[in-house]
């Protein structure tokens, strides 16, 4: 290989792309939306990791980190985050069947019941997190 | 041709969307949100470092977490080459959403091997 050559360099003479070509039609914004989705999962995972660290570090530091959680920057920020969590949990599950095609023998399992056995499973897990998490024990 | 190491980040990347797409929507409105805008009375110190000690509820927590982390990094590492058109810049973004990923990832370890 030419050792000059370097991956992705920008090329003069390919086609320029704008940065926000995605603001051109709502299918590609919606498109983006879905992969920034991405953020509220890595954002819930921070939160994940705040609330351990808080309830690892005794009962003065949980009481703080809970007045942190009720400030109105972080409870709507969490309410945004739970917004694209949503869109990502249905984006995710409707792919499901366009990613995998089962088949038992030679009958192919219908989309539908692939879809209605993703939503059973979102279900289950959201009654286990409630189950485990809700209320006090 | 070189051998790509693609593949084991996407199934992080596909395993991580799948546990995050069940388990964090009513995680994060169960312990972060209802709490904090009073829908459920907020668990005590002592009740949720109850709960959050037994070991398969660590061992969980560091699996659903270090997944959610490696899914955000490759996603988003995408998303910026695609939507922002910083193809040129692939060794940079790769290393910081990757690195960032796995230095929080290391974290999570931590503080769930050491929780009291």
């Amino acid at each position: 290989m030419n050792k000059d050559y370097k991956l992705h360099h920008p090329a003069w003479y390919r086609r320029q792309m704008q940065i926000f070509w995605w603001l051109k039609r709502f299918s590609y914004t919606k498109f983006i939306s879905r992969e920034l989705t991405s953020l509220a999962v890595g954002w819930s995972a921070i939160m994940l990791i705040a609330l351990l660290w808080a309830a690892g570090h005794g009962a003065p530091a949980f009481d703080r980190f809970l007045t942190l959680m009720s400030s109105t920057s972080l409870v709507v920020l969490n309410i945004v985050a739970a917004i694209a969590l949503l869109f990502h949990t249905l984006t995710w599950l409707h792919l499901a069947p366009k990613a995998m095609v089962v088949q038992i023998g030679r009958y192919r399992v219908p989309d539908r019941l692939l879809l209605i056995g993703q939503y059973l499973s979102w279900a289950a897990a959201t009654a286990l997190v409630v189950w485990y998490f809700g209320g006090s024990r | 041709m070189k051998r790509s190491n693609e593949p084991f980040f996407w199934l992080l990347f596909s395993g991580g969307g799948t546990l995050a797409a069940l388990f964090l929507p009513a995680l994060l409105f169960l312990l972060f949100i209802a709490p904090a805008l009073g829908l459920v009375e907020p668990q005590s110190f002592e009740q949720m470092s109850a709960k959050l000690r037994p070991a398969p509820i660590r061992l969980f927590l560091l699996v659903l977490i270090t997944m959610s982390l490696f899914h955000w990094g490759h996603r988003f590492r995408f998303t910026l080459y695609d939507g922002l058109q910083l193809k040129h810049l692939f060794g940079l973004i790769a290393t910081l959403c990757y690195g960032g990923a796995a230095a929080l990832s290391l974290l999570t370890a931590y503080l769930l091997w050491t929780f009291p």
